[in-house]
């Protein structure tokens, strides 16, 4: 027992002695939070009325507590936490670097809106299953995966929010969410399996999954070769999560078939968990692998761009076609992936960003649209820029920065993206990214053409229908104005993904923050 | 499956089931056992109850929804997680306290706390599914 220490033991050879920082718990506050309301939320999930004005103060302490952390890590470099006190590789360490702090705020923000939104979308059914809860659970899940420092506790963070998102999907109930729920579980599950096989190889060959040990002990492995399929499972598992090509259609086959809200959610931020995993394990875990898998990542997102954007050319639904931007959009993030230079990780991070609220947005205004217009479909036009012209600029500007035109939030990060891609020679992978945002920008402008500039053809005119300025705009306009926000002064995004970058492609400071001693054993 | 001699040892079966699966809590704490299979006994036991009885008596028997006996599992859960932040010491490190109970002494810890909360989170998910299915198949 603990408490029998009366016999001189040497605590400090096992344990953690001197007191972290309070400022450091900043590291488990979102996952604590997200999981405390949460719990009360499962608590009083009949209380239909109470769920929203318990669970949106708490989505905007989530945003604030988010936000701390990624001060406080701007300010001290990578911040670790180990629980229970065990020293590192035995207990399991939190390590937050700017990568991980600047994605969780932006799935805080994403889910800030959700959960706004979520108050007009979700009806009383929805709540009573327990809409809220999930959310909560979910962005723990999210958050988690975003701060853990450790391999498993990474796959542990995916079941959370993986078992959360099956919970949302199916809010409804109705025949076509169980179809799409059922393709989206099971190749989900495929490819956490898949992640659970390479963690456990990994296990055997390094002995420690603790991510900051396995970055200082994976360049002095003698046997090179079993690494590689560690690796490209890796590679398989987290393309497949994050519905990169070939393994996309699960995608379109599913996020069209839950409440607008939760098709809102998951494009911004389930998707993206896919990439910043991949992310840690090429670029600061295994470099070499990742090296000699360039190509095919290279290659992967170029398709995955490509066919992204031509999919959307080819819907006329436009939740659908939305599905299929998400896509597109992960391959732009694969190419900074492939590159692995310091330009190109940086367009990686600073495209995560963009598109979390790029894609959050949008899918909130295809659900206004379609609440205005009556449907998904973009064949009937409804003139909705003449009935609802607040909503036909904000879904112009939000148009505008998912195909990469300048001045919103796309255009930097695309730009980044090219040149670094130019820089290494690689012109065609320069040249799918400026072909996708083109194609793009044809998808989209066919949207607006449709379904919201044409006029009302019909010969009764549609019911008009009120939008509420606060259930439906307020997320909408605060997710927009992040975007011009971003457009228009890139500087600071810039150099923090740039910071962020350097830490990730030389992890000493992040080794450093797990092992204070720094020594390599 | 109603048969009478279900029926009545149903509840006994069921009280004995629960009482040993706080034994089996408890005992986790130094020996094998634990919140986790704890709980799967305690939630076998209200299915066993909910197969003899019907549904209704068992979800009138618990009193509380499963689903807020595990949220209430999950706050307490991370509620002893984060009582180590009034010590000074990192999330989730074991606080022990000695209590004289009886003329002995007891030894409490968070580490308790979070396993009760487990046990919680087990017996409310599981309760909370087994009777749903329960449910479904008898109407």
């Amino acid at each position: 027992m603990a408490s029998s220490d009366k016999t001189n033991i040497d605590l400090s050879v096992a344990m953690i002695t001197e007191a972290p920082p309070l400022a450091d718990w900043l590291v488990i506050a979102p996952l604590l939070l997200c999981m405390v309301v949460g719990a009360v939320l499962l608590m009083i999930r009949k209380e239909t009325r109470a769920q929203p004005i318990v669970a949106i103060p708490g989505l905007v302490a989530l945003v604030i507590v988010d936000a701390a952390l990624l001060l406080h890590v701007m300010a001290n470099g990578p911040v670790t936490m180990t629980m229970g006190r065990w020293l590192p590789p035995f207990g399991i360490s939190f390590t937050v670097d700017i990568l991980g702090a600047l994605l969780t705020l932006t799935a805080g923000i994403a889910a800030l809106a959700g959960g706004i939104y979520g108050a007009g979308d979700v009806n009383d059914t929805g709540r009573r299953y327990g809409f809220y809860p999930f959310l909560f659970l979910m962005m723990a899940g999210v958050s988690g995966a975003f701060l853990t420092g450790d391999i498993f506790n990474l796959y542990v963070w995916f079941e959370v929010l993986l078992i959360s998102s099956f919970g949302l999907l199916i809010l409804g109930s109705e025949r076509g969410q169980i179809d799409g729920a059922t393709k989206y579980a099971f190749l989900n599950l495929v490819a956490t399996t898949l992640f659970l096989i390479a963690t456990g190889y990994l296990y055997g060959i390094m002995g420690t999954l603790n991510m900051a040990d396995i970055a200082r002990k994976a360049p002095n492995l003698t046997d090179k070769a079993p690494m590689m399929t560690v690796v490209s499972l890796y590679v398989l598992a987290f393309g497949m999560k994050a519905a990169a090509f070939p393994a996309n259609f699960w995608l379109p086959a599913s996020y069209h078939t839950p409440r607008v809200v939760v098709s809102a959610l998951f494009a911004g931020l389930l998707t993206k968990v896919g990439v910043y995993a991949l992310m840690r394990i090429t670029l600061l875990l295994f470099p070499a692998e990742r090296d000699t898998l360039a190509i095919v990542i290279a290659v992967v997102a170029a398709a995955t761009m490509l066919l992204g954007a031509m999919g959307a050319l080819a819907q006329t639904d436009f939740r659908r076609l939305l599905g299929f931007l998400v896509i597109s959009g992960i391959g732009v993030m694969f190419a900074g992936i492939a590159l692995a230079s310091p330009g190109g990780v940086s367009g990686t991070m600073f495209y995560a960003v963009h598109s979390m609220i790029v894609m959050t947005a949008l899918y909130l205004a295809s659900g206004m649209a379609a609440r205005a217009s009556g449907g998904f479909s973009i064949a009937q036009p409804r003139g909705l820029y003449q009935s609802h012209l607040l909503l036909a600029a904000i879904s112009l500007i939000l148009f505008f920065a998912v195909s990469g035109l300048p001045p919103f939030s796309g255009f930097w990060p695309k730009v980044i993206l090219v040149k670094a891609s130019l820089d290494v020679g690689a012109w065609w992978l320069a040249g799918a990214i400026l072909l996708t945002g083109f194609l793009t920008t044809i998808a989209v402008g066919r949207v607006w053409l449709h379904a919201y500039w044409r006029p009302d053809a019909s010969d009764t005119p549609a019911e008009p229908v009120s939008l509420s300025p606060m259930r439906d705009y307020l997320p909408l306009i605060l997710l927009t104005g992040l975007v011009v926000l971003v457009g228009l002064f890139p500087q600071r995004i810039l150099e923090l993904t740039q910071t962020g970058s350097e830490q990730l492609l030389n992890p000493l400071d992040y080794i450093r923050s797990v092992f204070p001693q720094g020594e390599v054993k | 499956m109603r048969t009478l001699i279900f029926r009545t040892v149903a509840p006994f079966l069921s009280s004995l089931m629960i009482l040993f699966s706080v034994f089996v809590l408890l005992r986790g704490h130094n020996e094998p056992g634990g919140g986790f299979i704890g709980g799967l006994i305690a939630a076998s036991a209200f299915a066993i109850y909910g197969i003899a009885c019907g549904v209704s008596p068992v979800r009138r028997a618990l009193y509380f929804h499963p689903m807020t006996l595990a949220g209430l599992g999950l706050l307490m859960s991370s509620a002893a997680g984060l009582l180590s932040i009034f010590a000074g010491v990192p999330f989730m490190t074991g606080l022990w306290v000695d209590v004289p109970l009886f003329g002995d002494t007891v030894a409490l810890s968070t580490v308790l706390v979070f396993d009760i909360g487990v046990y919680f989170v087990v017996v409310g998910s599981i309760t909370s599914m087994l009777l749903a299915l329960e449910e479904r198949s008898s109407d």
